[in-house]
């Protein structure tokens, strides 16, 4: 239950977070507020006993920051988007008939849901007494991503693999037409 | 030890202090990223996150050490080429299972004893094939990006 509380509140430090990221006029403010997310995502993971998340989000997290960080201190570093107007107000009214719809239907569906720390079994049960006998990898998460679910994984190094293809492709020198 | 003045170079690097502590943990943090890498079957991590720590051993020594136009496009192949050779490794791995036992991503490997190095079948070794995929995707991704920026200036 303890748990429960501190993820609770680290929930409401991200979307603290991300209402300033998104609010800020200063750019570097704004991209360390987004990092005050993802650290807390990898507090939560690490909260909720997923130690495999927990270290490739603070890497990711990491290397995303410097890297934001490092774009901004080359530019000005200040928000030109344009102020809306009137057109704002339509858009809050739009977001708050939104909300609205989507609390009715969380209240009607929120009774199905199984509790909090308690998910249905039916799928993962067999992975977990077998995972060890069957693949012989003491770590169920390896298992499952490498052995169960290989297809899925195979794709997302796939994914991976090209979209750096595609980087490359685009900020190639040779074969372009012009000099940038 | 130069007697230019710090930075008079903008891909110079950073200061002699910032240099001489990323020369002494990048090394260290290499290795972290091949414990996290080959142990991933055993604890926590596995192919990306170790990946990505490996990586992220490149990203600082590039960061802290400045880079120079001949190492980086040298640097760009050796990645390129890793990160190929990973994903090479993952397939080859996948189809030696069609070829061997006619199933496609089957563990021919024998399970070994559990929770040793030697177990788990070609987990491990899917691991590692990963582990040199991310790693070389992520270097090439930002010694791209620094290229690009030393040739825009």
């Amino acid at each position: 239950m303890s748990i429960l509380i501190i993820v609770m509140a680290l929930e409401i430090l991200m979307i603290l977070g991300s209402i300033i990221a998104l609010e800020a006029k200063n750019l570097l403010t704004a991209v360390i507020s987004m990092g005050i997310v993802g650290f807390g995502l990898t507090l939560g993971f690490l909260c909720l006993q997923a130690p495999d998340l927990a270290i490739v989000q603070i890497v990711v997290e990491t290397l995303t920051l410097i890297i934001l960080i490092a774009a901004i201190l080359k530019t000005t570093g200040e928000d030109t988007s344009e102020e809306w107007g009137k057109s704002r107000v339509i858009l809050y009214q739009a977001i708050s008939c939104f909300v609205i719809i989507f609390l009715f239907f969380l209240y009607r569906g929120i009774n199905y849901l199984p509790p909090f720390g308690a998910p249905i079994m039916r799928m993962s049960t067999p992975y977990l007494e077998k995972g060890l006998s069957s693949t012989g990898a003491a770590n169920i998460v390896a298992a499952v991503i490498l052995d169960f679910r290989g297809y899925d994984t195979l794709g997302e190094a796939t994914v991976l693999f090209t979209a750096v293809m595609g980087v490359l492709a685009v900020m190639r020198k040779i074969g372009r037409k012009t000099n940038l | 030890m130069t007697n230019k003045p710090i930075n008079s170079n903008k891909n110079s690097g950073m200061s002699l202090i910032v240099k001489t502590i990323s020369r002494l943990i990048s090394g260290l943090i290499f290795l972290y990223g091949i414990y996290i890498v080959a142990h991933g079957h055993l604890t926590p991590g596995g192919g990306f996150g170790g990946g990505m720590i490996l990586a992220s051993s490149f990203i600082l020594m590039v960061l802290s050490l400045g880079s120079e136009r001949k190492l980086s496009e040298r640097f760009k192949l050796n990645s390129s080429l890793a990160e190929s050779l990973g994903i090479l490794i993952f397939w080859f791995l996948a189809i030696f299972g069609l070829i061997l036992g006619s199933i496609f991503f089957l563990n021919f490997l024998g399970k070994g004893r559990p929770f040793h190095l030697l177990s788990g079948g070609i987990i491990p070794l899917c691991n590692i094939g990963i582990g040199l995929e991310v790693a070389g995707a992520i270097s090439a991704v930002f010694i791209i990006f620094i290229i690009w920026k030393e040739k825009g200036e």
